[in-house]
């Protein structure tokens, strides 16, 4: 690999760990900002005076908000994310298992649907402006302008309750076979799959589309090359810059936006642990998860970065 | 008739109904004597445990961050997960009793001050040790310390002191409170090794099923512990499963498809749909928990009783129940007291909708110009729409309410307690005396109407140390009606626990003390 583009990955790095940095600050200043108290929200509405005194004392929340700030930011910085204040559990370990959840769920999601997506805009673009154009556009935009929950009620409605082929509730847990799991899981796949298709698939076939007007489209057509073999060969590799920038999107959409998904489906993943969390002014537990969410953000948005300069020769080289 | 009969025996098996009473609406179904009789013996029959199988549960009330030490539980799914590891000294019973439960007799000094409680022998821990008074002791202290954060220091503030004796343990009060073992059936109060002092959070305890399974917010997995004392009765599956299931379509699902046994907190709206279901039981129970519009009377406008008295008549009940409650629940009557505590008193007069009654005060209180109330959807479920009935039933009695919706986050501890007039709700304690020192006493931590008054504390005092029933109920006569004549509460109504329950499930029983049977469901009941 070049230097320059070991030059630019860096450069890219270093510009997402101060955005990271920045992100922190402002995850901080947001939860300070939230009405109510840990004590209180801890231990409920018929707490005594006497017991929130001590849990707060308990607690540390006596100190200024920029000593706690940078308590914590010290321990992240080295791998200790702390304790829960609500709980005491080590955040790093409940987190581990709830992230490595989330993960499984949204690979699969992407496992399914990134190719799905892809493929149907190739057969889209192929038959454009066909009937087959026509109806894969219709039934995905249908899919992703219908709001998820309802496409999950859907779902639960008549898969798990009318036909009981896969489970409405889909909790996971540790020493559950593959099998189990993957039907514990299929209802919000296909959730998750359905939400995200649209987009790709249609970003796919307009970033297609737009080479398939250039000069030397035309000339491979007059060349005598099959129209399949064209849009594989020629124009897709110079589509691809803005087709992985929203299959980046949608991964990370499938990462840090499935609350919604997850608490129909019960799904024990990130966002149900960090909406607990909000609710009972874990700041630490919120200030981890929002640190993680922004980094897999931001690292997903730096590899479509990375990789449209390497498909575009052209912005390798910048003059 | 005969599907009467079944279901009247059904009845009478879940407790529902008394035998006396079942007998005699057999005879009025024309049924005789035997035919009724052996009706009744084979529901029985087919009703008793059953040994084997995983009950699961889904419920909502699950947190992430809920911890497995008893001193911190205060939503639904840590309580009845509790109840399945762990046991109290003493319970109390669907009809308001007590049950002896790890303190094998209880008994008191003549003026209720100094009590004891004799340790059952030959029960084990889940970690082997045996249980000793020590254990019951160190328990009682760890939730009633200075240092404390005990969801049960409230109750534990009258203890003096807590000592063993042998194999007693002599809880000597600082006044008498004839109510003490009500107080310990509190289910904070898991009786743990060496009270939990090492280690508060490690589920260890006496009860039917071992935790093995602890992920906050997401499952509970409990095994049978084949040391239990009292396995004739409790711990009839293998295994037992909480999962914790907050959204309430998502809930009624997993029960229709199978995945869980039962489910608390059915939503008064789904009930009629859920009861269509097939294979699925609707299960209510009137509880003592309470919807409440709480004032301050202590700060104006609603220091003036005259106003208090104007928006208390203003209050369609049967509206709330009939909207609000979709018809599972009982109207209230301003005092926080209902049926369902021992020695309420049935005669004290109802107070109804009278909007001339309502403006005659308020036009005597002097107070002009709207009322401020602040509400929440948080407060109980429907609260921003009863507050809205309640302005249009205001309306009608000239009274301009106007209502202000705050946000549910941070509303119990930026709304409720601190502005003087707004909505909230109480999930009601076993006995009355525990609810009127919790909230109504001058000096109750809980105070949240700000009501200050001395006969009311007097007579308190005098009912807490009264060991005679009639006189006691008397006494609590009189102090239900001073709050509900000159008190700050509205209470329009009191809530139902709805549960749903499959058909695979025996052995169910309502209790009003909690829902999912006062959470002894998975310890109790069995898989059919």
């Amino acid at each position: 690999m070049s230097p320059a583009i070991l030059k630019l990955i860096a450069q890219r790095l270093a510009l997402g760990i101060l955005l990271l940095l920045a992100v922190s600050v402002l995850i901080f200043v947001g939860t300070e900002l939230l009405p109510g108290d840990v004590a209180q929200a801890i231990l409920g509405q018929t707490a005594t005076p006497e017991a929130l005194a001590n849990l707060r004392a308990e607690l540390g929340l006596n100190d200024p908000a920029h000593v706690r700030y940078f308590d914590w930011l010290g321990g992240v910085l080295t791998g200790d994310l702390g304790t829960a204040l609500s709980n005491g559990q080590n955040i790093s370990e409940a987190m581990g298992k709830r992230l490595s959840n989330t993960l499984f769920l949204a690979m699969w999601a992407a496992i399914i649907s990134v190719p799905i997506a892809i493929l149907l805009g190739l057969v889209a673009v192929q038959h454009r402006n066909g009937f087959i154009d026509k109806l894969i556009s219709a039934t995905t935009l249908t899919s992703i302008s219908l709001p998820e929950f309802f496409i999950g009620y859907l779902l639960v409605y008549f898969i798990a309750v009318e036909l009981q082929w896969f489970p409405s509730v889909s909790t996971v847990y540790d020493g559950m076979g593959f099998a189990d799991r993957m039907s514990a899981i299929a209802l919000p796949c296909a959730t998750l799959t359905l939400v995200v298709l649209a987009h790709m698939m249609r970003m796919t076939r307009a970033a297609i589309l737009n080479v398939m007007q250039s000069a030397y489209i035309e000339t491979a057509e007059l060349k005598g090359l099959s129209p399949f073999r064209i849009i594989l060969r020629h124009a897709f590799p110079n589509a691809i810059a803005p087709i992985v920038n929203v299959v980046m999107l949608n991964l990370a959409f499938l990462v840090v936006g499935v609350v919604v998904v997850e608490v129909i489906f019960v799904y024990p993943g990130m966002g149900q642990y960090l909406v607990d969390h909000v609710s009972k002014r874990d700041i630490p537990v919120v200030q981890a998860c929002g640190m993680i969410f922004a980094a897999v953000y931001i690292s997903l948005n730096i590899v479509a970065d990375i990789v449209a300069i390497i498909a575009n020769p052209r912005l390798r080289h910048p003059k | 008739m005969s599907d009467e009969l079944k279901y009247l025996s059904d009845r009478v098996v879940r407790g529902l109904m008394d035998r006396r009473a079942f007998m005699g609406r057999a005879a009025a179904l024309g049924a005789g004597a035997t035919l009724a009789g052996s009706m009744l013996s084979s529901a029985a029959f087919a009703a008793g445990p059953q040994k084997g199988g995983i009950l699961k549960a889904g419920m909502v009330g699950g947190e992430s961050t809920n911890s497995l030490d008893p001193a911190t539980f205060a939503s639904q799914v840590p309580f009845a997960f509790g109840r399945s590891w762990g046991d109290t000294l003493v319970e109390t019973s669907p009809t308001g009793g007590i049950v002896n439960r790890l303190a094998e007799e209880v008994s008191a000094t003549a003026d209720a001050r100094v009590w004891t409680f004799r340790i059952r022998s030959g029960v084990t821990f889940h970690n082997g040790k045996t249980l000793t008074a020590a254990d019951v002791v160190a328990t009682l202290q760890r939730h009633s310390g200075e240092e404390t954060k005990s969801g049960a220091l409230g109750i534990m503030r009258g203890i003096e002191t807590i000592s063993q004796d042998g194999n007693n343990v002599v809880v000597a009060l600082k006044n008498p409170n004839a109510d003490l073992p009500y107080l310990m059936a509190d289910y904070h109060l898991i009786i743990q090794p060496n009270g939990g002092m090492d280690a508060p959070d490690a589920g260890i305890g006496t009860g039917p099923y071992k935790v093995v399974v602890n992920e906050p917010g997401v499952r509970y997995v409990g095994e049978r512990f084949a040391d239990y004392w009292d396995a004739a009765n409790r711990g009839h599956a293998d295994q037992v499963e909480i999962i914790v299931i907050n959204d309430a379509t998502a809930r009624t699902a997993a029960l229709q498809g199978g995945q869980v046994h039962m489910i608390n907190r059915v939503e008064p709206k789904i009930v009629d749909l859920v009861k269509r279901v097939p294979g699925v039981t609707i299960q209510n129970v009137g509880g003592r928990g309470h919807y409440v519009f709480i004032m301050h009377c202590n700060t104006a406008p609603f220091d003036n009783n005259d106003l208090r008295l104007s928006l208390k008549y203003a209050m369609d009940r049967e509206q709330m129940v009939d909207k609000i409650l979709r018809g599972y629940g009982t109207i209230g009557n301003d005092m926080p007291i209902n049926a369902a505590y021992p020695l309420f008193d049935e005669g004290i007069e109802q107070r109804a909708y009278d909007p001339d009654k309502a403006k005659f005060h308020f036009k005597k209180s002097g107070h002009d110009g709207p009322v401020l109330l602040r509400t929440s959807d948080v407060a109980f479920p429907g609260a921003v729409d009863a507050s809205q009935l309640y302005q249009e039933s205001c309306q009608k009695a000239g009274i301009t309410l106007e209502i202000k919706r705050e946000p549910g986050d941070g509303y119990w501890s930026e709304v409720w307690n601190k502005q003087p007039f707004c909505t909230s709700y109480w999930g009601g304690r076993p006995t009355q005396d525990q609810m009127y020192s919790t909230a109504y006493l001058s000096s109750a931590d809980w105070n949240d109407t700000r009501f200050f008054d001395e006969r009311f504390d007097k007579l308190l005092l005098e009912a807490r140390a009264e060991l005679d029933l009639a006189k006691r109920k008397e006494l609590y006569s009189a102090m239900g009606t001073i709050i509900r004549d000159e008190g700050g509460l509205i209470t329009p109504m009191f809530n139902d626990f709805i549960d749903a329950v499959s058909d695979k499930v025996g052995g169910y029983k309502v209790d009003p003390g909690a829902e999912l049977m006062n959470g002894m469901a998975l310890s109790k009941a069995w898989v059919a």
